[in-house]
């Protein structure tokens, strides 16, 4: 054997004692060591030190660990540039599904992932639910002031897209043509350069935000959310994407913290009206006598560690502004994780529990409505 | 970045009193803290407290830590692994226990204060089961690179592991 052959079987020792080494390499390398007595040694010596490698972390972070540790140290030392309160829930959802993804193994990358909306179900795979979390992400950094990671449209992407099979995503198709360009241009990258560009994105949005930062997010036509509500809104598809992953992996996933999970449903009740009317304008079209009843209250009471009360106006096109005395005419009762899973459509309206009083046909239609707040 | 930048920038950060910062700084070091502080004290509560009393250390105190001096992985590895070991002295453990315990985390506590980019090498080969090529491609080095990586990084850990125990 000459030198050089020599080093270059030494030079292997190391990936040999990882176990990195393909199998040919490897038995070329254990051939040797009959014969050399110091490759033996050193590779004895590195396989036991790799045996003592252990993950870092063996217990499981408890699930508001990180919010405990936050908040102990802000009561430490008060922060001269906090955040806004809003950007909280963004902040701690995107850390959590971080966390998801560092964990997923080669083969988990492959799984497909279900993501319900009201109008069905879109199937990807994790590296691809990250591009579409980057990718409307992508509106609220380009409000910011931060780029785009999305290239603009080129007509040849948009026409190998069967228009027919767009359509089906409406009104949201753009968001859904979006998500899918960047997953194209990013699919030729590993799922861990994915997952780093996904989440150098949502850092450099928390960095970038201040808590007077104004602006309106475009989702799409009509539909526009201020700085401030779409940070929550992003925090609440986090959550649910980053559940939509861990159920396709078989990983438990913790809901939002109690205050991120309040202005959740604070973002979906003050949206619930426009829902409502756009659905009572679809219900009477074409019709001439359309009915005008008085502008009617509905009671939404929120059980659980988010608890509080809502009122939701159900006439809100034409009275925009309730009576300030006016009576609920019915109060719906249920808990706030619920809530939010009905309203991203993973759940049936029909077969959930809650707890109704008053006016039946006014509960039936809220709950017909919350569904149609999700988007693909 | 390359994480003397990342250090560096942290460091200035958390000096602003940049609340983003904080969460970043969680984000990156509570495996290794909490993982530590698990190890050592083998106590959920115990572990929990004592990455709430860390964390909460850097924070009140960012000039503490030096960039030039040490990375900062290693530098609040150091710091865990004090505190952890005052907790334990203060509990009924005998010393054979205290060192028994802080000799299973001697590896992670050595694997931490590696230079980065040897630490980084191990952990992407070691963590998927990926072969030196597959770790080259996904840090964007030569294969050759990869395999002088692996074989320094395991030797200062074995060096350290043997001159510690």
């Amino acid at each position: 054997m000459t030198e050089l052959e020599h080093e270059a079987l030494r030079g292997l020792l190391g990936a040999w004692a990882l176990r990195a080494c393909p199998t040919d390499e490897a038995a070329e390398l254990e051939r040797h060591f009959d014969a050399c007595p110091d490759c033996a040694e050193e590779g004895a010596r590195l396989r036991h030190a790799a045996g003592r490698l252990a993950p870092d972390d063996p217990l499981d972070r408890p699930d508001g660990l990180r919010q405990q540790v936050l908040d102990f140290c802000l009561s430490r030392r008060a922060p001269e540039l906090p955040l806004a309160p809003w950007v909280g829930p963004y902040a701690a959802e995107t850390a959590k599904l971080d966390a998801l993804l560092r964990d997923l193994g080669r083969s988990e990358w492959q799984e497909t992932v279900e993501l319900p909306w009201h109008g069905g179900v879109l199937r990807r795979n994790p590296a691809e639910v990250v591009c579409h979390l980057a990718a409307v992400d992508g509106l609220l950094a380009a409000t910011l002031g931060l780029p785009d990671p999305v290239e603009p449209s080129a007509t040849e992407i948009l026409a190998r897209v069967p228009a027919q099979a767009r359509s089906s995503y409406e009104p949201w198709g753009h968001l859904v043509e979006r998500s899918d360009r960047l997953a194209d241009s990013r699919a030729g990258l590993s799922p861990d350069t994915v997952r780093t560009l996904w989440r150098q994105q949502s850092l450099a949005v928390i960095r970038t935000v201040q808590p007077d930062s104004a602006g309106l997010v475009r989702y799409g036509p009509g539909a526009e959310l201020p700085v401030r509500d779409a940070f929550v809104d992003r925090a609440f598809e986090c959550w649910i994407h980053g559940e939509d992953v861990a159920r396709a992996v078989d990983y438990p996933y913790a809901g939002p913290a109690p205050q991120h999970l309040r202005q959740m449903v604070d973002l979906a009740a003050r949206m619930l009206p426009t829902v409502l009317a756009g659905l009572r304008t679809a219900a009477y079209a074409g019709t001439a006598g359309r009915p005008r009843p008085a502008a009617r209250l509905l009671k939404l009471v929120i059980e659980g560690p988010a608890a509080g009360e809502w009122l939701i106006p159900l006439d809100a096109e034409r009275h925009p502004e309730p009576e300030p005395d006016a009576e609920p005419v019915a109060e719906l009762v249920m808990d706030g994780i619920e809530f939010c899973q009905l309203a991203a459509a993973h759940r049936d309206p029909d077969r959930l529990p809650v707890g109704e009083y008053g006016d039946r046909a006014a509960i039936r239609e809220v709950l017909t409505a919350v569904p149609l707040l999700s988007r693909p | 970045m390359t994480a003397p930048d990342w250090d560096q920038q942290m460091r200035s950060r958390l000096a602003r009193g940049e609340e983003s910062a904080l969460g970043e700084l969680y984000d990156q070091l509570s495996p290794l803290v909490h993982g530590l502080a698990g190890r050592i004290l083998a106590d959920e509560t115990a572990a929990a407290q004592l990455t709430r009393e860390v964390f909460g250390h850097l924070w009140a105190h960012p000039e503490e830590f030096d960039p030039a001096e040490r990375s900062l992985r290693s530098w609040i590895g150091e710091l865990t692994h004090q505190r952890a070991v005052q907790r334990l002295r203060r509990t009924a453990l005998d010393a054979e226990e205290i060192s028994d315990r802080v000799a299973a985390a001697q590896v992670q506590y050595v694997v931490a204060a590696l230079p980065p980019t040897l630490r980084q090498t191990i952990e992407t080969a070691w963590s998927d089961g990926r072969t030196y090529q597959e770790t080259a491609r996904q840090l964007g080095i030569s294969e050759q690179v990869a395999k002088q990586r692996l074989r320094l990084g395991l030797q200062l850990l074995a060096s350290e592991l043997e001159f510690g125990s």
